[in-house]
């Protein structure tokens, strides 16, 4: 079983004023099939940790490791994090003019693989995916996310997620800007995956609406940059209820 | 009162408004319809490379398209006309001679003087029909050439003009586009390494008539195509693309002029240009004139350069004029940048290596354009032509 450890992070980010340290000592610890939910105030630091776990070059590792079963996670490039098994759906999912998703996919598939998917099931297999998460076949020729609609582009992530069968997958904010409909899709998606591959879920939202069609194993409460406190699914349902005004008193104080 | 002296506010003299001319009731061209035309070669003044239009050209490279005498003789090409399309040499007093425009600048009026005979195709196909010219053996001497496209009313085509070789070549294309008549035409220079190649496209789009225009400039040292479309017919349609890619001290240059002169014209300007080497330099200058007559104009011009080493410039420059107000729309864009960031690091993201993924990047904003030509033989060639350029700059 695969495990992704977070170990006593601190990142920080240059910004115009200067450098500003974001994550301040995060520890987590998922097991393969594991979901966990982090949960979190805007500007907690919450989007850094996934983009740090995916090599983002805007993030700058001040200390602390990220160990894909025991191998340092922080030392590979962007391409070898996806082929060790890490996948980040994004929350702004980029636009690819010229590149259609059908040959971006596949190109991917084969990045990932080390060899190219045999035509036929892997057309297959992307058009009852497609189908799954109720995309038009058109979107195969359009490119890549240029000119989707916001639940689109999140499908489009989802999609990915399916057909590139990651170990471990974070998922920034996919619930933001989705209808009930859209993310019920979405989610459907999601639990597809896990069923299909047994990957564990790093699910990173600001409300527990998502969290209804995607059961938390865990919840982490994130604050200021470190994990502030964490449980069951049941810390879910007490933040739904009270919201984050509990954490934010302690820290507005700083 | 007090006088308000230029000195004060650090005002130069403009370089091209001819400031220190002699006459000091010199007067600079207001408006981009009104520069002085002439098909006579002697009308133009030599020119010194300070001028508006010559200033971001290498003037010393191109001397003998200037100044010279040229060969205006007939050269040989390779084509297949297809049924509907005529192609044939003509002469100087033939009547479709001056149809669409004439010279603006010493180079084209140069070889307009010196043309003898003028390859002259005309379409009366109104089913589709695709015509493919190839020049490929212009050589060093300097040639003069010129060249009429007709569009027939009502007639549908793909005209595609391929040049490759060595070329010396100062050109002339003049193109109508008859009403209700659909033109696609492409003109793709590439040219060997040392080749030196100016032209002027002169076009009118008729009443209901639709133009697609696309030049395609890969290979050569210097080579400046420049071509100037009249929408003059109500109802006309123009839609101008251009696809660049320099290498190492490769000087591509464009100069497009889009003229709304009749009412409800649309018009869509879309120039791609990618740069890698040292010395890669390219010219992109986009003007629009919408006329006094132009009511319910729709225009829009971009240009976008992706600078892929250090050591290259790009100039962009877009220039709007409106004389009307009734118009439905108008808008221009430009921007030269390096990748973006944010696209790697999607790619990258999702297993793709990095060199895989700015070959991605690149290809996919070139093919915007290639996308649009509309032959896919053309476009697939097209496709190798941009990825063995790319793999160039890993040599």
């Amino acid at each position: 079983m695969s495990v992704l450890s977070v170990k006593d992070l601190h990142v920080s980010v240059e910004t115009e004023e200067g450098s500003k340290h974001i994550l301040k000592g995060v520890n987590l610890t998922i097991n393969q099939g594991e979901i966990h939910a982090i949960m979190g105030p805007n500007g907690s630091g919450k989007s850094t940790l996934a983009y740090t776990i995916a090599g983002h070059p805007k993030y700058h590792v001040e200390s602390g490791s990220v160990t894909l079963d025991g191998k340092e996670v922080l030392d590979m490039s962007i391409d070898e994090r996806a082929r060790a098994g890490l996948f980040l759906a994004m929350q702004y999912p980029v636009e690819i003019p010229g590149v259609k998703v059908a040959d971006f996919l596949r190109t991917a598939k084969t990045a990932l693989s080390g060899e190219a998917p045999a035509l036929r099931p892997w057309i297959k297999e992307v058009n009852s995916s497609m189908k799954a998460l109720r995309m038009d076949k058109t979107f195969a020729d359009r490119n890549v996310n240029e000119g989707f609609s916001g639940g689109e582009k999140k499908r489009n992530e989802i999609l990915q997620l399916e057909l590139l069968k990651p170990t471990f997958a974070i998922l920034d904010e996919t619930d933001s800007g989705l209808d009930v409909d859209a993310l019920k899709i979405v989610s459907e998606g999601v639990n597809r995956a896990r069923e299909n591959t047994g990957l564990g879920l790093l699910l990173i939202t600001h409300y527990t609406r998502i969290l209804r069609y995607i059961k938390p194993d865990f919840v982490h409460v994130f604050v200021d940059g470190r994990v502030a406190e964490q449980g069951g699914p049941e810390l879910a349902d007490r933040l739904e209820n009270e919201g984050y005004d509990r954490f934010l008193t302690d820290t507005s104080v700083a | 009162m007090t006088v308000v002296t230029p000195e004060q506010h650090g005002l130069k003299a403009h370089s091209d408004g001819g400031w220190d001319a002699e006459d000091k009731n010199f007067v600079p061209v207001q408006t981009r319809s009104g520069r002085p035309k002439s098909f006579e070669h002697s009308d133009f003044a030599p020119v010194t490379g300070i001028e508006a239009d010559w200033k971001l050209t290498p003037v010393k490279l191109i001397k003998p398209l200037l100044d010279d005498a040229l060969d205006g003789s007939a050269y040989t090409f390779t084509t297949d006309a297809p049924a509907g399309v005529t192609v044939e040499w003509i002469a100087r007093d033939d009547k479709r001679i001056a149809s669409a425009g004439a010279p603006e600048e010493r180079a084209s009026a140069n070889a307009w003087t010196s043309f003898e005979q003028a390859l002259a195709i005309t379409v009366t196909s109104e089913e589709h029909v695709t015509l493919r010219i190839s020049r490929a053996d212009l050589g060093n001497t300097a040639r003069g050439a010129h060249t009429v496209i007709t569009a027939r009313p009502h007639s549908n085509s793909t005209i595609i003009v391929e040049s490759s070789g060595d070329a010396l070549l100062s050109e002339n294309v003049e193109v109508v586009v008859e009403e209700g008549a659909s033109l696609n035409f492409v003109s793709v220079q590439d040219w060997n390494d040392e080749a030196i190649h100016l032209a002027s496209h002169f076009v009118q789009v008729g009443r209901d008539a639709t133009l697609k225009h696309t030049v395609i400039s890969l290979g050569g040292k210097v080579v400046r195509v420049n071509p100037a479309v009249h929408l003059s017919g109500e109802g006309a349609d123009g839609e101008l693309y251009g696809l660049y890619f320099a290498d190492e001290g490769q000087h591509l240059e464009q100069r497009v002029y889009m003229h709304h002169k009749a009412a409800h014209t649309r018009g869509r300007v879309n120039y791609k240009g990618a740069l890698q080497g040292a010395g890669a330099r390219t010219v992109w200058v986009g003007d629009v004139l919408i006329g006094r007559d132009g009511a319910g104009t729709d225009s829009y011009e971009q240009n976008r350069n992706l600078v892929l080493t250090e050591g290259t410039r790009a100039d962009s420059i877009p220039n709007l004029e409106i004389e009307t107000g009734d118009i439905q729309g108008a808008g221009h864009a430009s921007a030269t940048g390096r990748f973006d960031d944010e696209q790697l690091f999607y790619l990258q993201a999702r297993g793709i290596s990095e060199a895989e993924a700015r070959r991605l990047v690149v290809i996919g904003f070139l093919s915007e354009i290639v996308q649009k030509v509309g032959d896919e033989q053309l476009e697939a060639r097209l496709h190798s032509a941009i990825e063995s350029e790319l793999e160039g700059s890993k040599a």
